[in-house]
């Protein structure tokens, strides 16, 4: 023990669980210039090779996602695999994959700050710039099926040339409002959260143009702590709105199948078990970027050992809520009697899509049961073949929901296989070269890490007398001080 | 600090004096130098630190904001246009009887009133916030002073304005001086 005590591996080891000591959520030998140092470096310096090698192939998949979907409007959706009965396809399987990575950003930074989580300020800034790019590249699904997108805006209520109105009473609506309500809402709790830190960045800037355009979007932030005060009231405001806003999205998104009198979609679970497995999702691509850029540009000591161990651990609980979804959904199909709904339960797992079922068992229920073992949630390796194996199954996921269901269904008569064309996969590929680049974009330009909340959690932010350990906020102690009432 | 003179003079010359600017660097004497500010009984002053500081609220003596009202406020106009908007286009401008479920109920029309409650809410915290705050404000006289750029960094202000009723050249500068322990900064107003 005593060894360890100077031992600089154990120095930034902060993943004990001894309830004796407080983790840190800063390790190593950091104050608040260094950290300021460090995240403000990662946009001030020049970018690493690596950063250009993704960037490139990032932004020539977003060109080919660029040309699929100009062939797809000048020539029409028949460019897809759909066909009758599968008359949804790739294009919903993706728009749920990416509106639900979306989810675990939001969680991030709404209900674990409701929550007190105080680790979640070194990675909740990242999230939420992932959430923003995936709700983009799944907005972009919705967006581009429609078949005719130049009359897309009669999704919503605005007078067109039919004198019609949209059918209030469809889920297909209410996703336009919930996805449209979750992007505006992540987008303004993004930005608000980063302008502290655009204010780091216009004080830092050396050239002229940086001090212009971060001048510009910090707003002219001066730290002033009655101006703090309200901020922080915002933030508080947003992360309650946001809370119940993140459910009800994924809740909707579910709604569009629940909703339905499809067998397998039919099912009161599906509003929880779709959040569960949103933010299972999410969690997954957090790990999936995050061990990446923290190793290249060395914030290992901001985005700790400790802050990997816990999304493990998140990812557990909800992979196996997941799992145990997947079981309660068996268990009905038998229990309720109905012939269809058990049908279509053993098709999904011994029918012509079985591969992709098994698949999705295998990455969403076996692999996140590994984080049970320490080792897999500390060896970033280990921990990121996992979150990538789990991105993977909660593709196939959808897919199982979307595809088995609808290729066998009520009438054998009308039962077919579907297959996605070229185009199809292209445009998912592509989806995902969009993300790549707006979010290598982000990494370039803006504060990856909110510093101004990191700060707030180190221990020097914290009352640092004898016999105040340290630990705590501010409780009216300081002789002089009293709270004016 | 009871014998404060009334001295409206702000500074003298050309160039008008903004106020005086002292920095610290320790969390807790920042703290006890803002309850000492306070207790002075200044009006027009600040406390400038790069994170949210717990306790210096009360120290400060700050009155819990009204942006609560506002947000709740703007959460009940959007659940009115959320139900409005749905009655108006399905139920009165265009019935739309689909499998004879009724024109206007309210279970079906939960999902869009919330998500335009949540809508309105959220953009009215934020414009809400920079409008009480009085941002958008790109220029401030703070901004002149170089020190001050290390506010978003590592450092921590206490600035005082001229046009605050108790300032006074000689004992404010000394209140302040005996507080940070250190030269105060003289922050002199835009041309």
């Amino acid at each position: 023990m005593s060894a360890n005590a100077i031992n600089p591996a154990s120095y930034l080891d902060n993943t004990g669980d001894d309830p004796v000591f407080r983790a840190r959520l800063v390790v190593g030998d950091n104050d608040f210039h260094s950290v300021t140092n460090k995240v403000c470096g990662v946009v001030e310096n020049r970018q690493p090779k690596i950063w250009w090698v993704a960037f490139a192939i990032s932004s020539s998949l977003t060109l080919v996602l660029l040309a699929m979907i100009a062939y797809l409007v000048l020539t029409g959706v028949g460019v897809w695999g759909l066909m009758i009965p599968v008359a949804w396809g790739y294009a919903i399987v993706n728009f749920v994959f990416w509106v639900g990575i979306g989810h675990a950003g939001t969680l991030i930074s709404a209900i674990l700050f409701l929550l007190r989580q105080r680790w979640r300020t070194s990675i909740n800034r990242f999230a939420e710039g992932m959430t923003i790019f995936a709700v983009i590249c799944a907005g972009l699904f919705p967006g581009i099926h429609v078949g005719r997108i130049w009359v897309a805006y009669w999704l919503a209520p605005i007078p067109n040339q039919m004198s019609m109105w949209p059918n209030f009473r469809s889920p297909l609506l209410w996703d336009v409002f919930a996805v449209g309500t979750y992007a505006t809402v992540s987008l303004l709790f993004w930005y608000m959260g980063m302008i502290p830190d655009l204010a780091t960045l216009r004080d830092r800037a050396t050239t002229k143009i940086r001090f212009f355009i971060y001048g510009l979007l910090a707003l002219g932030w001066r730290s002033s702590n009655r101006h703090w005060h309200r901020f922080e009231f915002a933030y508080l405001l947003l992360a309650s709105l946001a809370t119940p806003l993140v459910l009800s999205v994924h809740s909707v998104v579910s709604f569009d199948f629940a909703v339905s009198i499809m067998t397998g979609w039919h099912t009161t679970i599906f509003p929880p078990y779709f959040v569960a497995g949103a933010i299972f999702s999410g969690f997954a691509m957090v790990v999936t970027l995050v061990i990446p850029v923290r190793k290249i540009y060395g914030l290992e000591e901001i985005i700790t050992a400790r802050h990997l161990d816990n999304m493990a651990k998140i990812m557990l609980a909800t992979g196996s809520m997941v799992g145990f979804a997947y079981s309660t959904e068996f268990f009905i199909a038998w229990y309720s009697g109905n012939q269809y709904e058990a049908f279509t339960f053993m098709n999904r797992a011994f029918g012509p899509y079985a591969w992709a079922y098994w698949t999705m068992v295998t990455c969403n229920v076996l692999v996140p049961q590994v984080f049970w073992i320490k080792k897999f949630r500390t060896k970033t390796i280990l921990l990121w073949i996992a979150s990538v194996l789990i991105n993977v199954g909660m593709w196939f996921e959808r897919f199982v929901i979307v595809v088995s269901s609808l290729s066998r269904d009520y009438l054998p008569t009308s039962w077919g296989y579907y297959r996605p064309s070229i185009v199809d996969v292209l445009t998912f590929v592509g989806s995902f070269g969009l993300f790549f680049t707006l979010f290598l974009l982000f990494v370039r330009f803006l504060p990856i890490v909110g510093m101004a909340e990191v700060k707030g959690v180190m221990p020097q932010a914290h009352l640092d007398r004898p016999g105040h350990h340290g630990h705590g906020d501010y409780h009216g102690d300081i002789h002089g001080m009293e709270v004016l009432s | 600090m009871s014998g404060v003179k009334q001295s409206p003079a702000p500074g003298s010359g050309e160039v008008r004096v903004w106020g005086y600017l002292a920095e610290f660097d320790k969390v807790d004497e920042f703290l006890a130098a803002a309850a000492v500010v306070r207790d002075a009984g200044y009006t027009r002053w600040d406390a400038h630190s790069p994170f949210v500081l717990h306790g210096l609220d009360p120290a400060m003596g700050i009155k819990k904001t009204i942006l609560p009202y506002i947000v709740f406020l703007a959460g009940l106009t959007g659940a009115a246009v959320g139900i409005l908007l749905q009655w108006y286009t399905n139920a009165f401008d265009y019935p739309f009887l689909i499998s004879g479920k009724p024109i206007f109920s309210l279970p079906a029309n939960i999902p869009v009133a919330f998500e335009i409650t949540i809508l309105f809410a959220a953009i009215s915290a934020l414009i809400g916030m920079l409008a009480l705050n009085g941002l958008p404000q790109l220029y401030h006289p703070l901004f002149r002073n170089g020190s001050f750029k290390r506010v978003t960094d590592d450092r921590f202000f206490i600035s005082i304005e001229t046009t605050d009723p108790l300032f006074d050249e000689h004992t404010t500068r000394e209140m302040l001086e005996t507080i940070s322990g250190r030269e105060v900064e003289v922050i002199e107003e835009g041309e």
